[in-house]
């Protein structure tokens, strides 16, 4: 038998590159609690925990961020209904243009960002349709879409055809199977996608600057903030709170889509 | 249970739509399909055609509005030096990124794909999932930090003695700037550092379909562990690369905020869009550069495709 053994020099290029990828992000942390609020020295000249309380008390702040959770909120309710249905009809059936419909799925995530903002923004233009808080839900549901799909038609294919069987056939409608069979099956599946698609709405810059008008979503003023840097410190606090909202979606998204194999029916 | 009628009587409207969706499936994936259908048609779809209409008309040069009749002007413009100058230097930065983020995710790739075993695994997904999914701009801001002339890297590099070679290095032309994060260098490092995720898991994927069963007869028939990577993994695995590397070109291709952060002002496409529909008010030209992007990348889709990359996705 052939032993699988990794080289050294395997190991510790894999090593080097996870931690390239994990490194960067821990000088986040740091740069919070620096006394330095002109300038990125390093090592900080001291360390402090006042920034959290400034970034509290600083008005500019909490308008975008409500408006972010807000946008998040309504687009993934949208991403979620259109996304279960989509998945609902691609997971058992097939039909003429389930291709092209897969790829017209994936496409807003797969073209630039600049490319789906860009369209958008032309669209208002020509139709005359001013900036509000719906053009950017707009944008954000459209990306959305495909996430909540991903996982909620991986769950569908996972599931038996049989449980669904065995319900009808114990008299249940097709909207009482869906009720208490289909979607109790789904929920974590939902859950999971609905966290993905809040993180990335909430998360989303590149085509928010094109359907935004002057309004800031937390994003947007992040980004002002990294174009016009004060009370850099302040900056960091904040992306730190976007940080949050990011990465425990994914861990808990991870965690409960990872069981998956547990799902009802699947064992034959 | 004699005398129990083997069709249930209908209790109601959902009954009857019950009976209608098995004797008719196509009644119910019509419905399933109408509304997500709609949804990406009209604002998806439809604002790529408004893309497009806008990209053929022109903007007047002395009112500065948008005339709304059919030209190939404002394609014409693309052609300028300038122009022809920021799809060059766009194309250019995509390519290498891509090359850089094939050659720093391979081993990680490699190693998730041929050694990790339960729970090493999970790590190693999550280690690549979790950077790639972690806030877009934090990420970039890190860098900022980073690369900053006061930063982590020139302290590092004046603490290992390596701080003449930094700023000699700076000192060229096309390489530096005042520091590393007004560099095309820095553009370089965080182009990779935020698009490389995504090559990482097709390539994984693909490596796993390599099947072992090959490996263990390359080596019987003589190949030294170089021999069988180069003429047995690479090219199985090559499909998946070439899936990988759509994601990181494609990414780099649009990207307008890393450039404006980080490096030294040097326009790439998705700026040249940003810039023009924004604080020039050319909305036609910013639609036609727009369009370019789509058109690199329907021809890399046409390679990846003819090199088995559809298969591997």
């Amino acid at each position: 038998m052939h032993s699988e053994q990794a080289g050294p020099g395997v190991k510790i290029a894999a090593g080097l590159g996870l931690a390239f990828l994990h490194l960067p992000i821990l000088l986040i942390f740091l740069y919070a609690f620096t006394t330095e609020e002109k300038s990125y020295q390093f090592p900080p000249p001291g360390l402090t925990l006042q920034w959290f309380g400034v970034a509290w008390h600083r008005a500019d702040i909490w308008p975008p961020l409500w408006l972010s959770v807000q946008v998040a909120a309504i687009a993934t309710a949208v991403a979620i209904i259109l996304g279960m249905l989509i998945a609902g009809a691609m997971a058992q059936t097939r039909f003429f243009g389930r291709d092209q419909i897969s790829l017209l799925i994936l496409l807003p995530i797969a073209l630039p960002g600049v490319i789906t903002g860009m369209a958008l923004r032309s669209a208002f233009a020509m139709m005359d349709i001013p900036f509000s808080v719906w053009t950017i839900i707009l944008g954000h549901a459209t990306f959305c879409i495909v996430i909540v799909y991903n996982n909620a038609v991986a769950r569908m294919r996972r599931l038996s055809g049989g449980i669904m069987e065995a319900s009808a056939d114990l008299g249940a409608n097709g909207f009482q199977t869906f009720r208490h069979v289909l979607l109790p099956n789904l929920g974590s599946a939902l859950l999971a996608g609905g966290m993905l698609a809040f993180a990335l709405s909430f998360d989303e810059v590149i085509v928010t600057t094109f359907t935004a008008g002057q309004q800031s979503t937390l994003p947007i003023w992040m980004l002002n903030e990294l174009v016009r840097p004060r009370q850099r410190p302040v900056t960091n606090v904040v992306a730190i709170v976007v940080f949050a909202v990011t990465f425990l979606p994914i861990l808990a998204a991870y965690y409960l889509t990872r069981d998956g194999d547990a799902t009802a029916g699947a064992g034959k | 249970m004699l005398g129990t009628p083997a069709i249930l009587p209908e209790r109601g409207i959902g009954d009857r739509l019950t009976a209608l969706f098995w004797r008719r499936p196509r009644v119910l994936l019509a419905l399933l399909l109408i509304p997500p259908l709609v949804w990406l048609g009209v604002v998806y779809l439809g604002s790529l055609v408004a893309l497009l209409l806008q990209s053929f008309y022109s903007i007047d040069e002395f009112s500065g509005v948008v005339k709304q009749e059919f030209t190939l002007k404002t394609y014409a413009e693309l052609f300028r030096a300038q122009n022809l100058d920021i799809i060059l230097r766009t194309v250019l930065m995509a390519a290498l990124v891509t090359l850089a983020s094939a050659i720093i995710a391979f081993p990680i790739a490699y190693y998730a794909a041929r050694f990790a075993r339960g729970r090493w695994k999970a790590v190693f997904y999550l280690g690549v999932m979790l950077p790639l999914w972690s806030s877009y701009l934090v990420k970039v801001y890190a860098w900022k930090l980073i690369l900053a002339r006061e930063g982590i890297l020139t302290w590092i590099a004046d603490h290992a003695g390596a701080g003449p070679l930094l700023a000699r290095a700076l000192d060229e032309q096309w390489f530096g700037g005042a520091s590393l994060s007004t560099s095309p260098v820095g553009t370089f490092i965080v182009f990779v550092y935020i698009w490389m995720p995504y090559m990482i898991l097709p390539m994984q994927a693909a490596l796993e379909r390599v099947p072992a069963t090959m490996l263990e007869a390359s080596a019987d028939l003589g190949a030294s562990r170089a021999q069988t990577f180069r003429s047995v993994i690479l090219p199985l695995a090559l499909p998946g690369i070439v899936a990988g590397s759509i994601f990181t070109f494609s990414l780099t291709l649009g990207d307008y905020i890393i450039p404006q952060i980080i490096g030294n002002s040097a326009r790439f496409i998705g700026l040249a869009v940003y810039q023009f529909q924004g604080t020039a008010g050319n909305l036609p030209l910013a639609a036609a550069f727009a369009v370019v992007p789509i058109m690199i990348m329907l021809v890399y889709l046409g390679i990846a495709r003819r090199m088995g990359a559809f298969d591997a996705l």
